[in-house]
């Protein structure tokens, strides 16, 4: 959720892809998550993008390769590791308390704190304290929960312009795009089209661009900074999420590496932070674990250049006003679940999209929620439910290889959740919405692969008509045509079918070996 | 000691010959195996897809079919990753829902004994010299479930490396997910081909003349993709490369 990890600078290593190769703008984006298609087709067009499929491959192999040396360098990776995800389960566990008491903490150092069970509730907060301060601009801190619900959408209705001042937010805002990377919002673009982006837009939106940007990193950075610095200058209100909130002080954190989010954190009279409640930790002795695994799976980094911690507010110092809003948005109901409640330990560091080969080739975009690559898949259909086509492809949107798991600085078994949530797609069972649990159906549009499904086993449990079906096949072979009807081409669209053998191996075994077992 | 061979339901129907590759490379080396017919799926497509409950009348059949091994060697990373990871997940699911511990006996049983091919070769009967011939240029492939969920290490390799005549070749990403995944490869055909694609063309890539794995079903879709390319490389199970010996015609 509320993660306030910035996007790096343009053309570094985890930034967008340094190829320079420019062109048009692209893709359009209707920049709203609402009715896209499910997973399947998403990604059946995106894989087809031979320039994203470039941005992307150049940007996570980059990154993947400096985790793995960042990781290496730690010789007690796999206790930081367990220590993080008993940390998670046992505040997760004690959610009650713990968020209670950082309500006392951050009410007695000076801030407010308000409670959200939804989207719409946290908008409203947010919105109504804006117009409190009489102010028609935010400025913004990179934010995972305020993309979840929203938020800029929901001001700009009511006539409060947020303007996002991490780089790859503000190349996304302007671009009138959607985020495709929870660390890298714009790792789908490469510097050719960040830099037409920033020459047709950025004048829509306050400083226009330089005469004659060139797509350098270091002149698209001097741009993003003189455009914003206005924007900081100026901004009387604030909004951000958070990292990490510490109950026992009541103090919210907030890693980033460019500076921006500390712009916004200490220059505007008024803060607002909407926060997730699972990112609540006890002590400043949890936080540590974190502060250690977060930089190095995130961007590889020891330690990320800006740590921003306030606790309340302080005279003479920062905002003279802060409002925590805790938000829920489905996450009681996930951590109802037993086995996908472990999908709440995540603290947004996007190893999983940077090693996941499905991310790689799909895209970010198709994941359809600001959530994209493996944690998105479990994390999106337990915070929205299984409410439409979307949410039900996402558990598939795996082959199951595990590399997800095996870098998860949390260890959050995906595989295991993504299999767990194909169970409540296609067999229903009981869930929890929105505090109530709730037995659900299974998914109408599996009935043919459930009828399918029966089949399969009931021909695997009885080895006879296995038998027979596999003679049968074997007679058949020479009809097997190379490419299939209806569901079939799905395969054999781009793979060639196994030659079937004449004999099966029990078969063989029999004939070779006698039925004597 | 009673060796019970679980073939798989793919390579019973599709592969034999791995299945027989395995009967003749155990025998070669001193193991007598049965394979009790009863056996049939260990239900990994089904509880993958959602299914679980129609998994467990499966996973009771190959609880019923080796009951009486002390081993169950499987040539599949994934058939054995799905008893020895999701056997015990199954149980605890049947548990928790009242339903006894049938399942939680099942599965203790099945994880203690079943192996995967190279595994038992290694660990159990610490070889990896399996007196093997295949004079050919070979690329390794480790798939997903034999290197994240079992931890296959260098097992697989070791025994490669041991095989008179074979020259192994290093494939360039090795360890990304071809883009099989079961279902996965019907269900995102556009994901699954593009990874399987990349795959593929790391391994023409080696200039080997196959490519090698612990799972026929990954080399199914990399083999298909392959053949459709036009590409010279073919799949090999590992079973066929270590029962490999001099004087056959392969």
């Amino acid at each position: 959720m509320s993660s306030g990890r910035k996007g790096r600078h343009v053309g570094s290593a985890t930034g967008p892809s340094d190829q320079a190769d420019g062109g048009s703008l692209g893709r359009p984006h209707s920049a709203t998550y609402l009715g896209m298609p499910a997973f399947p087709q998403a990604a059946a067009v995106s894989t087809r993008d031979s320039r994203l499929r470039s941005n992307l491959r150049h940007a996570t192999h980059t990154i993947r390769a400096k985790r793995a040396q960042a990781v290496a360098e730690l010789a007690d990776w796999d206790r930081l590791r367990s220590a993080g995800a008993a940390i998670k389960d046992r505040t997760l566990r004690h959610l009650d308390h713990y968020l209670v008491q950082l309500e006392e903490s951050v009410t007695r150092a000076g801030g407010r704190v308000h409670w959200a069970a939804d989207a719409a509730e946290a908008n409203r907060i947010v919105t109504e304290l804006v117009r409190a301060t009489g102010e028609t601009e935010v400025v913004k801190v990179k934010s995972m929960t305020t993309q979840e619900i929203g938020l800029n959408e929901a001001l700009e209705r009511a006539g409060i312009h947020a303007y996002e001042t991490d780089l790859a937010e503000l190349i996304v805002q302007l671009g009138d795009d959607l985020p495709s990377h929870i660390l890298v919002p714009a790792i789908h673009r490469n510097r050719g089209e960040i830099r037409d982006i920033f020459r047709d837009r950025m004048a829509n939106w306050g400083r226009p661009a330089p005469e004659g940007l060139s797509d350098r990193s270091a002149d698209l950075a001097e741009a993003a900074r003189l455009h914003l610095r206005e924007k900081f200058l100026r901004a009387k209100v604030g909004v951000s999420g958070a990292n990490f909130m510490v109950a026992e002080t009541g103090t919210l954190v907030i890693v980033e590496s460019e500076g921006n989010g500390r712009m916004c954190l200490t220059l505007p009279e008024t803060l607002i932070s909407v926060v997730g409640i699972e990112k609540v930790v006890p002590t400043w002795r949890d936080l540590e674990v974190f502060l250690q695994t977060l930089p190095r799976s995130s961007t590889a980094e020891r330690m990320n250049p800006y740590t921003s911690m306030w606790t309340g507010t302080t005279d003479g110092d920062g905002p003279r006003f802060f409002h925590l809003v805790l938000l829920d948005n489905g996450r009681t109901d996930t951590l109802a679940d037993q086995v996908g409640r472990q999908a709440l330990r995540c603290i947004r560091c996007s190893a999983c999209l940077n090693v996941c080969p499905v991310y790689e080739r799909a895209g970010g975009h198709a994941y359809g929620s600001p959530y994209p690559g493996p944690i998105g898949a479990i994390l999106t259909p337990q915070l929205r439910g299984l409410a439409s086509p979307l949410e039900e492809s996402l558990p598939y949107a795996s082959s199951l290889c595990g590399a997800c798991f095996e870098v998860c600085p949390v260890a959050i078994d995906i595989p295991e959740v993504l299999v767990h949530l194909r169970e409540r797609v296609v067999e229903g069972g009981v869930v929890t919405l929105r505090g109530t649990r709730t037995v659900i159906k299974p998914a109408r549009r599996h009935r043919a692969e459930r009828a399918m499904m029966r089949a399969a086993r009931w021909t695997f449990d009885h080895p006879g008509a296995l038998r027979h079906g596999q003679r049968l096949l074997s007679r058949t072979r020479g009809l097997l045509p190379g490419r299939l009807p209806g569901p079939g081409r799905a395969w054999t669209d781009t793979r060639e079918l196994p030659d079937v053998p004449a004999e099966s191996f029990r078969d063989w075994w029999a004939r070779t070996r006698g039925d004597a077992t | 000691m009673r060796v019970g061979l679980f073939v798989t339901c793919v390579n019973d129907t599709l592969y034999p010959r791995t299945g027989q590759a395995v009967v003749t490379l155990l025998e070669r080396l001193g193991v007598r195996v049965d394979f009790p017919m009863e056996q049939s799926c260990c239900g990994q497509p089904l509880f993958n897809t959602g299914y679980r409950h129609e998994t467990e009348p499966l996973m009771l059949r190959y609880g019923a079919a080796f009951r009486d091994h002390d081993y169950v060697v499987t040539p599949s990373g994934s058939c054995a990753a799905m008893v020895r990871d999701n056997y015990p997940r199954l149980a605890a699911k049947a548990a928790a829902e009242g339903r006894g511990d049938e399942l939680s006996e099942v599965a203790a049983a099945a994880v203690a004994k079943t192996y995967e091919l190279t595994e038992f070769l290694v660990d159990v009967l610490g070889v990896t010299d399996v007196g093997a011939y295949f004079p050919h240029t070979v690329t390794y492939h480790p798939t997903c479930h034999g290197l994240r969920v079992l931890g296959l290490g260098d097992r697989p390799r070791r025994l490669l490396e041991q095989v008179k005549g074979l020259e192994l070749r290093e494939l360039a990403g090795a360890e990304e997910c071809c883009g099989f995944g079961g279902t996965f490869a019907v269900k995102n055909p556009a994901v699954s081909a593009a990874m399987g694609s990349d795959k593929a063309r790391a391994a023409t890539a080696t200039g080997a003349q196959a490519v090698c794995a612990v799972d026929n079903s990954c080399l199914m879709h990399i083999g298909g993709i392959l053949s459709r390319e036009g590409s010279a490389v073919r799949p090999v199970h590992i079973a066929e490369v270590l029962a490999g010996e001099e004087g056959d015609l392969r």
